[in-house]
C-alpha cells in the first residue's frame, strides 16, 4: 500500500484574508488511522476537506502541499482533483442522511460512482457494487439494492456512505464526524468498522471528530487542533494521560465517563476562530491558566517534545497533570426529603391524522425527592423528550398523572396555575432556537420575572445583572441579542432566564448535546453549583451516559417507552441488571478504554489520580 | 449567590458584538433608491399639503376647457376649464389616505389571522383557512364592484373592499412563516410560561416573521393605489366633481388628443407614486433580509 499521508503548511484564508486553517503538518503512515480533535470553529473539518483540495466556497487554499501516496493534491487542475476524488481520496460527511442522494436506489448510489472512475461493463459493475456493500457489512440482496435512503437506518446510511468512499479503493479516506447523529450502539458499529476496514485494507484513515472518547476508540495517533492551528500531536495514550498543552489537558478534564463518576471541570471562555477572528501571539492565550509574558506576542511554534509527540506552548513543562476526581453522590439525600416531582403511569402518545400511533411513554412512574437530580437517559426514539414535554405542560398525556409539591397538574400549561407555572421550568436542548432571536437577553428575563412572578418591569430590570452573575455571564450580556452568544454562552442565558422565574424544579432537556465537550462541563460544573447553592431540583435528560454520570444522583432508563431500571447512578452504570443497559454501557466509549492500551491500570490510575 | 468558580468568566474572550438593528441609512445605498426616498417624501407632501401651495380652486372654472399650458395654466385646464396643476395638487390626498388606510387595516386583519392559523395548527386553522380561501376566489376588481352596487359607493366602501380584497393573501403568507417559526424553542417556551395568545403572536412571533411580511408590502401598497385609481376611474369609488387623480384621468381621457397634460399630469403622479413605494417598500425588505439573525449551526 502506498496511501502514506504528507501535509505540508496547509494554510487556508477566507476572503477577508483570515486564515481559518494555519499551516498544519500531518504524517500518516500507509494504512494507519489518524484521529483530528477539535471543537466548534477549530478548523477540522476545513483541514479535512482540504486533504481533497477542496476549500470550501469562500474559503481558499493560500499555501501548503498535501501528498497522498506521493501525489500532490495542491495546485491541481479541478479536471485532475476530480478523477483523483474517490479513487486515491475520499470522503464520508458528517450526515449521511444529506449526503445521499434521496432521489436514488441504494443499487444506484453506489455504482454511480464505479461507473464515472472506472470502465468496468454492466455485471462487473454489479459485482463491484455488491463487494462494496459486503465490505461494509450491509445485506447485498436486490431488496436491499432497490431501496431509497430513507428507508434505511442512521447507522446502515452511514455504513453506506462509507462503502461508497471505499468503492473505487481509494488510498486514503477522510471521514468526518461519521458517528456524531447516530446513538452509542450504532456509534460502536461504525467505530468497529472503521477499525477493522483500517486492519483489512490497509486504507489509511482520518477521523475527524470534537468527541476525544470515539477518536481514541479508532486512532493510534491523535492531533488536537484549536483556531486553526495543531496544538499538539501525539499517540492516544500519551496525549489522554500526559496532555501537554493546557488546552488538551481542559479537553481530557471535560470528557464525562460513564464508569467513574467525574467532577468535570470545563474550559472557561469562548474558543477563539469561532468568529473567524485571531489574535497575535498563542490563540488559547485568553482561555490559558498558565500563560506567560511571551505568549500575549510571540505565536509558540508546533515543537517535538520526546520522540512522538509535538506541542505548542511555550509553557508546556508546567502543565499539570489531568487531574480527575470522582465528585460525590447525593444517594442518601432522597431519604430525608419529601419527593417534589412524582409521576404516576404517565402515558403520552404522539398520532399523526394517518400514520400510526406511536406510545412514547408507557406508564411511566418516577418520583424525584427535593434538591435530587434525577437523569433519564435513553437514545432517541425512547420518549424522553416527550416525558419532558409533558411535564412542561407542551404535550397532554394521554394517562396517568403528574403532580409537583402535592398539587396535581394539568396537562396544558395553560390550565396550571400560575404558581405552577413559575415552580417547573423547562430548559431545551438548542440554545441557538429557544431564545427569541429579537428579544435582547435582558428583555427575555425581565419577561419571565414578569410573566411568572408578577414583579414590576423595573424591579425585574434590577435584578437582571444577579441573574447573569449567577450563571457566570458578564453584566454587559443583558444588552445584547442571542445571535452574538456563543452555544455556552446562550444555554447560560436559558438558564438565567429559567432562573427568573425563581424555579423549584428545573427540567433540563438534552441542554448540553448541541454544545463543546469543554462548554459542556462547564455548563454541568454550573447546574451542580446551582443545585447545591440555590437547592434546586434538576430532571436532566440526555443520551449520554457520561454525562449522567458526572450530573446525577439518580438515573432511569428509558426504552421505547418504558422505564427499564431505575437507582443510584453508580449501581446502574457499574452493575446494570437490564440487557438494554448492559448493551448501552457496553457500546459507550470510553477515554481509557482504547485498543491499543498498553497498560490500562496504570492509565486508569494516573487518570483519576486515585 | 453562588460558589461556583470558573477560572476566568467569559466575559474576557466573548465575541466582538454585532448589534441587530433596522439599518436605516444604509438602506438608501443605491442612488435608486435614495432618489426614491425623496421621490415618496415629496409625493406624500404634495397629496397631502400640495393643495396649500394651488394657485386655483380644484372645482372653479377658471377658463376655457382643454386650453394648453400657459402662462397663468401652467398644465393647462381639463375638459370643464379647470386649472389641471391645482386638481393635481388636490387629488392626491384621497388615493393616499384611501390606500393608506386599506392596506394598514388589511395587514392589521391578516397578521392577526395568519399568526393565530400558524400557531393554532387545529380547527381554527382549517376554519380560517377555508374562508379565506373563499375569499381568495373572488376577482379583486369584481369583489369592489359588487360591494359598491351593495353598499354604495364612496370612501369607507373603498377602504373595506380593498382591506378585504388584501386579508386572504396577507394571512396565507404570514401563516406560512408562522408556521415555520411555531416549532421553535422560543415559542414553546412562551407556551410552557402559560403566556396569553396575544403575547406568543404579536411579542413572539411576529418580530421573527418580519422579513417575509416586509418583502410583501411593497407589491400591496402598490395594488391598493392601483385599486384605489382603477375603482375612482371607473366611477364606482368617489364622485366625480371631487378632485381624484384616477378621477382626473377617467374624465379627461376624452380630450386626450387636445390637451394632454390634463390627463398624462394625473397619470405621471400615479405612476411615480406607485413605483417609489416599490422601490423604498423593496430596500426595507431586504435591510430587514440583511438583518436576519444568522444562526450559527451546533456542532
Amino acid at each position: 500500500m502506498t496511501g502514506e499521508l504528507t501535509v505540508r503548511g496547509l494554510t487556508i484564508e477566507v476572503a477577508s484574508g483570515a486564515n481559518i486553517v494555519d499551516s498544519v503538518d500531518l504524517h500518516v503512515p500507509a494504512g494507519a488511522v489518524l484521529g483530528i480533535v477539535g471543537e466548534s470553529g477549530s478548523g477540522k473539518s476545513t483541514v479535512g476537506l482540504g486533504l481533497l483540495g477542496f476549500a470550501k466556497p469562500g474559503a481558499r487554499i493560500a499555501a501548503g502541499s498535501v501528498q497522498i501516496g506521493g501525489v500532490e493534491m495542491i495546485g491541481v487542475s479541478d479536471q485532475e482533483l476530480r478523477s483523483r476524488r474517490g479513487t486515491l481520496v475520499s470522503y464520508v460527511p458528517q450526515d449521511p442522511a444529506t449526503a445521499l442522494n434521496p432521489s436514488m436506489r441504494v443499487g444506484e448510489q453506489v455504482a454511480e460512482l464505479v461507473r464515472y472512475h472506472t470502465s468496468l461493463g454492466e455485471r462487473a459493475r454489479l459485482a463491484s457494487v455488491i463487494d462494496t456493500l459486503r465490505r461494509v457489512q450491509l445485506p447485498t440482496d436486490v431488496a436491499f439494492l432497490r431501496r431509497y435512503p430513507h428507508q434505511l437506518s442512521g447507522g446502515q446510511q452511514q455504513r453506506l456512505a462509507i462503502g461508497i468512499a471505499l468503492s473505487c479503493s481509494p488510498d486514503l479516506v477522510v471521514l468526518d464526524e461519521p458517528t456524531t447523529g447516530l446513538d452509542v450502539v450504532t456509534q460502536a458499529h461504525i467505530l468497529d468498522e472503521v477499525r477493522r476496514l483500517g486492519a483489512e485494507t490497509g486504507v489509511t484513515f482520518v477521523y475527524i471528530s470534537h468527541d476525544l472518547a470515539a477518536v481514541a476508540a479508532v486512532a493510534a495517533v491523535v492531533a488536537v487542533m484549536y483556531a486553526g492551528e495543531i496544538v499538539e500531536e501525539a499517540a492516544i495514550d500519551v496525549l489522554v494521560t500526559q496532555p501537554r498543552h493546557p488546552y488538551t489537558r481542559g479537553l481530557v478534564a471535560s470528557v464525562p465517563d460513564h464508569v467513574t463518576a467525574l467532577a468535570l471541570k470545563g474550559i472557561p471562555g469562548v474558543a477563539v476562530g469561532v468568529g473567524g477572528r485571531r489574535i497575535t501571539g498563542c490563540q488559547f492565550r485568553d482561555r490559558c491558566v498558565q500563560r506567560i509574558g511571551r505568549c500575549d506576542d510571540h505565536k509558540p511554534l508546533l515543537e517535538p517534545v520526546g520522540s512522538d509527540a509535538w506541542v505548542r506552548c511555550h509553557a508546556f513543562e508546567n502543565t499539570p497533570r489531568v487531574e480527575v476526581h470522582e465528585r460525590e453522590i447525593n444517594a442518601e439525600r432522597r431519604n430525608g426529603a419529601a419527593s417534589l416531582l412524582v409521576v404516576e403511569d404517565l402515558r403520552a402518545e404522539h398520532r399523526s391524522p394517518r400514520g400510526p400511533c406511536v406510545v412514547a411513554a408507557a406508564d411511566v412512574s418516577f418520583e424525584i425527592a427535593s434538591g435530587e437530580c434525577v437523569a433519564l437517559v435513553g437514545e432517541s426514539g425512547s420518549g424522553k423528550s416527550t416525558i419532558a414535554r409533558c411535564i412542561a405542560g407542551l404535550h397532554p398525556p394521554v394517562g396517568g398523572s403528574i403532580t409537583l409539591g402535592g398539587e396535581r397538574l394539568e396537562g396544558i400549561a395553560r390550565k396550571r396555575s400560575k404558581q405552577q407555572r413559575r415552580a417547573l421550568q423547562l430548559i431545551f436542548q438548542n440554545p441557538y432556537d429557544s431564545l427569541n432571536p429579537r428579544h435582547t437577553i435582558e428583555s427575555s428575563l425581565v419577561w419571565s420575572a414578569k410573566q411568572l412572578r408578577g414583579v414590576p418591569a423595573e424591579e425585574a430590570r434590577r435584578e437582571v445583572a444577579e441573574l447573569l452573575n449567577t450563571v457566570q455571564l458578564p453584566a454587559r450580556t443583558g444588552a445584547l441579542y442571542p445571535a452574538e452568544l456563543s452555544g455556552g454562552e446562550r444555554q447560560r442565558a436559558v438558564i438565567a432566564r429559567a432562573l427568573a422565574a425563581h424555579p423549584d424544579l428545573l427540567v433540563c432537556d438534552e441542554v448540553t448535546s448541541a454544545l463543546d465537550v469543554s462548554v459542556q462541563a462547564a455548563v454541568i460544573e454550573l447546574l451542580l453549583g446551582l443545585q447545591r447553592d440555590l437547592d434546586l431540583t434538576i430532571l436532566f435528560i440526555t443520551h449520554d451516559l457520561g454525562v449522567v454520570a458526572s450530573i446525577a444522583d439518580r438515573v432511569l432508563v428509558l426504552e421505547r417507552g418504558v422505564v427499564l431500571e431505575q437507582g443510584p447512578v453508580t449501581q446502574v452504570l457499574n452493575h446494570p441488571v437490564d440487557v438494554y443497559t448492559q448493551r448501552l454501557i457496553a457500546a459507550a466509549p470510553r477515554l481509557n478504554d482504547r485498543p491499543i492500551a498498553p497498560a490500562p491500570r496504570v492509565v486508569n490510575e494516573t487518570l483519576h489520580g486515585v | 449567590m453562588t460558589s461556583v468558580d470558573l477560572a476566568r468568566s467569559p466575559d474576557d474572550v466573548a465575541p466582538a458584538p454585532r448589534r441587530f438593528r433596522l439599518r436605516w441609512p444604509s438602506m438608501a445605498r443605491t442612488p435608486l433608491v435614495k432618489l426614491s426616498l425623496v421621490g415618496l417624501l415629496v409625493l406624500i407632501l404634495i397629496a397631502l399639503f400640495g393643495r396649500y401651495a394651488a394657485p386655483y380652486s380644484p372645482t372653479a372654472l377658471e377658463s376655457v376647457p382643454y386650453s394648453p399650458p400657459s402662462r397663468h395654466f401652467l398644465l393647462g385646464t381639463d375638459f370643464l376649464g379647470r386649472d389641471v396643476l391645482s386638481r393635481v395638487l388636490y387629488g392626491g390626498r384621497s388615493v393616499l389616505v384611501v390606500a393608506g388606510t386599506a392596506t394598514t387595516l388589511a395587514y392589521v386583519f391578516g397578521l392577526t389571522i395568519g399568526l393565530l392559523s400558524g400557531f393554532n395548527r387545529s380547527w381554527l386553522d382549517a376554519t380560517l383557512m377555508r374562508t379565506m380561501d373563499v375569499l381568495l376566489a373572488f376577482p379583486p376588481i369584481l369583489f369592489i364592484l359588487v360591494l359598491a352596487a351593495g353598499a354604495g359607493a364612496g370612501a369607507t366602501m373603498l377602504i373595506v373592499g380593498i382591506a378585504v380584497v388584501h386579508v386572504p393573501s396577507i394571512a396565507r403568507v404570514v401563516r406560512a412563516a408562522a408556521l415555520d417559526v411555531s416549532v421553535h424553542g422560543y415559542v414553546e417556551a412562551a407556551v410552557a410560561r402559560g403566556d396569553a395568545t396575544r403575547h406568543i403572536l404579536f411579542r413572539e412571533m411576529l418580530p421573527n416573521i418580519s422579513s417575509p411580511v416586509a418583502a410583501d408590502l411593497g407589491p400591496r401598497v402598490t395594488i391598493s393605489i392601483l385599486l384605489v385609481a382603477g375603482v375612482n376611474f371607473l366611477g364606482l369609488g368617489l364622485a366625480p366633481p371631487s378632485p381624484d387623480w384616477a378621477i382626473a384621468v377617467a374624465e379627461n381621457r376624452s380630450g386626450l388628443g387636445i390637451q394632454v397634460w390634463a390627463v398624462l399630469g394625473p397619470a405621471a403622479m400615479i405612476a411615480a407614486l406607485t413605483f417609489v413605494t416599490n422601490v423604498v417598500a423593496d430596500a426595507t425588505a431586504r435591510s430587514l433580509g440583511r438583518n436576519e439573525t444568522r444562526e450559527a449551526t451546533p456542532l
